[in-house]
C-alpha cells in the first residue's frame, strides 16, 4: 500500500491516491491532496470539501451531483449552484477529485 | 492524482485503417482486483499457485459449458474482415487491437490443450509444430498479455457484425476474464463494484437512506419546474411498474436529467411505480467479466424485488447492457417471471413504455423547448447488437430514435456505417469506464468522435443523445478532447423531460 507523508506523518493511500482510512484525514492532507493535483484549495474549494464530509458523515455517500449543485445555490447563490460552477473549482470532477481532497472513497459505477 | 499526458489521435473526415505500431499499448493494464474485492465474488485473493493448471482447466470448463466459444475459437479462417472494425485499433494501431489478434490470444492457449496436433506437439515438446499451428504454452507472458488486451476490448461485439462466421470477440473476451478472475487475477474496478451491488443493492454503493434523500430533491426540483407533483417512490409495495435502471441514473449528470424524465412519463401515463433499495442497480457487471454465476447473483436481486414488492411489470431504464442481460438471459438467470401482467413484455424499455404512450396520443409535447439544441443519436452496442425494442426488426434504432424526435424538432442521423448495428462503442463499454483505463477510453472514442464531428460540421448538431449511462459518463468524459464540451451529451428521456407538458402545468 502506497502512503504519502504530510507534516511528518506517514498515511496510507490506494493506488488511485483516496486515503485508505477516512479517519486519517485533516485540513493539511487534503490541502496536500490537492497539491497533487497542482491545486491550491481556496474558500470556495473549502465550501464543497466541508459539505461532502458532512453529507458522507450522515449518509456513507458522497452525495450525488445534483443534491451538490442544490446545496451550493442554496448556500453560496444560485449562480453557483450549477456543475460548471463546481468543474472550474475542480476540472476533474467535482465527484471524484474533491472526493479524494475530502479524504471520502472515489464513487464507483458508470459515473 | 494528476493526469497522465494522452496521446489524442487527430480527428479525420472518416475512419482511415493507420499504420500499425506493434506494442503501442503493451502494458499492465487496468488496477488488479485486491483480495478484498475479489473474495466477495467467489474468486481466490490472489494469483493461484498453479494458475497454469488452473486457467487451462477453467478453459476446458468453459469449452464444455458454451457450445458457441468452440465454434468460435475453431472457425476462424483468417479472412481479415474484422481488423479494421475496431473502435481500439483505429485509435490506437497496435495490432493486437485487432478483433482476431485479440481472439487469437485465447485460441493460441485453445489450440495448444484443446485440439489434438497441440496435445501431440505439446507431448513431443516441439516448439516448431507448436509454432505452425498457432499453439502455445499458457505462461506468465500471455496471462499478462491477456490482462491488459482484453482490458482493451468493451465487448461491443462490432467486428462480430462483419465476421463472414460471426465470431463474437466479446464471448472470447468475457471468457479469458472469467479465466483470469478464477485463478485470481481479477480486475479492480469490475469487481469491486460488484461486490457493492451484493452489499448495498447497487454498483454506487449508495445506501437506502441516501437515495431516498436523492429521490426527494428531485420530485422537489420537478415542483419547482413544473408546479405538478411527481413522485419518485421508493420500496412502493403493490404498484404497477418495478423501475430499474443504473445507479448512475441517480448520481451523475446528465443521467439524473432522464430519470426525471421517466418519472414524468410515469406520472403523465397514470401508472404506480417504484424504486427498489434492494434491486437500485440495472447495471450487471457480471456479464463484463464473463462471470454467469456473479451475473446470475445480481439478476436474482431483481426477481426478488419484483416479488417482494408485489409490481405487475418490469421496465428498465436507460442503459446498455442492463438492456441486454435484460432483454437476452433475464428469462433465463431468474425466470420465470410468470408472476408478472402477461400483458407486458418481460421486460420491457423505457424508451417502448414512452413511444407505446405516443403512438396512442397520451403525451403533449412542446418541441420547441429543445429548440436550443439539435440532436444526434448515439446507438448503444448492447442495445443495438444483441437486444431489440418493440415487436419489429429493427426496433432498437427506430424507437430511440421516434422518441427523440417526437421531443424535438432538430434531429439528424451520422453516417450509415457508423449508426444502428454497425455503431461504434463510445469507447467505455465492458468494465472499461475507469480513470486508469483513461488512455484507451480517449483512444478508442476516435471514430464515434469523427462521425459526430461530420454531422456538427455537416448539420450544425450541437448534441448526441445516447440511452446508455456508460456512453453518458465516458463522453462527459472523453469530449473535451476531441474539442467538444462535456455537456454535449443529454440522455434521450431529459429531451422528452424538457418537451412534455405534464396536466395542470403551468405553461409559461
Amino acid at each position: 500500500m502506497a502512503t504519502i507523508n504530510v507534516a511528518g506523518k506517514d498515511v496510507e493511500v490506494d493506488e488511485e491516491g483516496y486515503l485508505t482510512n477516512l479517519a486519517d484525514w485533516n485540513e493539511e492532507i487534503g490541502a496536500f491532496l490537492a497539491s497533487q493535483d497542482e491545486l491550491e484549495l481556496t474558500d470556495a474549494h473549502w465550501e464543497i470539501i466541508n459539505f461532502l464530509r458532512e453529507y458522507y458523515d450522515e449518509y456513507q455517500i458522497a452525495p450525488a451531483v445534483r443534491v451538490l449543485t442544490k446545496a451550493i445555490g442554496k448556500k453560496m447563490g444560485k449562480d453557483k449552484g450549477n456543475s460548471k460552477y463546481l468543474y472550474e473549482l475542480f476540472p476533474y470532477g467535482p465527484g471524484k477529485q474533491a472526493c479524494r481532497f475530502a479524504g471520502l472513497p472515489k464513487p464507483t459505477g458508470c459515473i | 492524482m494528476a493526469k497522465a499526458k494522452i496521446e489524442v489521435p487527430e480527428l479525420k473526415e472518416y475512419s482511415v485503417m493507420p499504420v500499425l505500431q506493434p506494442g503501442v499499448m503493451k502494458g499492465v493494464g487496468p488496477y488488479v482486483s485486491a483480495a478484498e474485492f475479489q473474495e466477495p465474488l467467489g474468486f481466490p485473493g490472489e494469483l493461484v499457485d498453479n494458475w497454469e493448471e488452473k486457467a487451462v482447466d477453467k478453459l476446458g470448463d468453459l469449452l464444455n459449458r458454451y457450445r458457441g466459444l468452440r465454434v468460435f475459437l475453431d472457425s476462424c479462417v483468417r479472412c481479415g474482415a474484422c481488423t479494421d472494425k475496431c473502435h481500439y485499433l483505429l485509435g490506437t494501431s497496435d495490432p493486437k487491437n485487432m478483433p482476431v489478434a485479440r481472439q487469437d490470444l485465447l485460441r493460441q492457449v485453445y489450440r495448444r490443450y484443446y485440439t489434438l496436433p497441440g496435445k501431440f506437439f505439446g507431448k513431443m515438446g516441439w516448439e516448431w509444430g507448436k509454432k505452425l499451428i498457432g499453439a502455445r504454452e499458457m505462461d506468465k507472458e500471455v496471462l499478462d498479455d491477456w490482462y491488459n488486451y482484453f482490458h482493451q476490448c468493451s465487448q461491443c461485439r462490432r467486428c462480430s457484425v462483419f465476421c463472414p462466421y460471426g465470431i463474437d470477440t466479446a464471448e472470447i473476451s468475457m471468457a479469458a476474464r472469467n479465466i483470469m478472475d478464477t485463478v485470481g487475477k481479477g480486475q479492480k474496478y469490475c469487481n469491486q463494484i460488484i461486490g457493492k451491488v451484493f452489499k448495498i443493492g447497487n454498483n454506487l454503493g449508495l445506501p437506502e437512506p441516501a437515495l431516498l434523500d436523492t429521490l426527494e430533491g428531485l420530485e422537489e426540483d420537478i415542483e419547482d419546474e413544473t408546479g405538478v407533483k411527481v413522485e419518485l417512490p421508493l420500496d412502493r409495495k403493490d404498484v404497477d411498474i418495478l423501475l430499474i435502471t443504473p445507479s448512475a441514473d441517480f448520481f451523475a449528470e446528465p443521467h439524473v436529467d432522464g430519470l426525471m424524465g421517466y418519472a414524468k412519463v410515469f406520472h403523465e401515463a397514470g401508472v404506480s411505480w417504484t424504486i427498489s433499495s434492494y434491486a437500485s442497480e440495472g447495471a450487471n457487471f457480471g456479464m463484463f467479466i464473463g462471470s454467469y454465476e456473479n451475473m446470475r447473483e445480481i439478476s436474482l436481486r431483481i426477481r426478488k424485488a419484483a416479488i417482494d414488492l408485489n409490481v405487475k411489470r418490469i421496465v428498465f431504464g436507460e442503459c446498455g447492457h442492463a438492456w441486454r442481460v435484460a432483454y437476452s438471459f433475464l428469462n433465463t438467470l431468474a425466470g420465470p417471471f410468470d408472476f408478472l401482467d402477461p400483458n407486458y413484455p418481460v421486460p420491457q424499455h423505457i424508451c417502448e413504455f414512452t413511444y407505446n404512450l405516443l403512438q396512442e396520443d397520451k403525451l403533449k409535447f412542446d418541441k420547441s423547448r429543445n429548440d436550443d439544441m439539435v440532436l444526434t443519436f448515439h446507438d448503444s452496442c448492447n442495445v443495438a447488437r444483441a437486444t431489440r425494442m418493440g415487436d419489429m426488426p429493427g426496433g432498437q434504432f427506430m424507437i430511440p430514435r421516434e422518441v427523440i424526435k417526437a421531443a424535438c424538432n432538430h434531429y439528424y442521423d451520422m453516417e450509415d456505417e457508423t449508426i444502428h448495428d454497425q455503431t461504434f462503442c463510445c469507447g467505455g463499454g465492458g468494465g472499461l469506464l475507469t480513470d486508469d483505463l483513461m488512455d484507451i477510453r480517449v483512444k478508442g472514442a476516435l471514430p464515434r468522435m469523427q462521425s459526430l464531428k461530420n454531422v456538427v460540421e455537416d448539420h450544425q448538431v450541437t448534441h448526441l443523445a445516447a440511452i446508455c449511462a456508460i456512453c453518458k459518463s465516458q463522453f462527459t468524459k472523453v469530449l473535451p478532447y476531441y474539442g467538444f464540451k462535456m455537456d454535449q451529451i443529454v440522455s434521450v428521456h431529459q429531451l422528452v423531460s424538457n418537451a412534455l407538458i405534464l396536466t395542470g402545468q403551468d405553461e409559461d
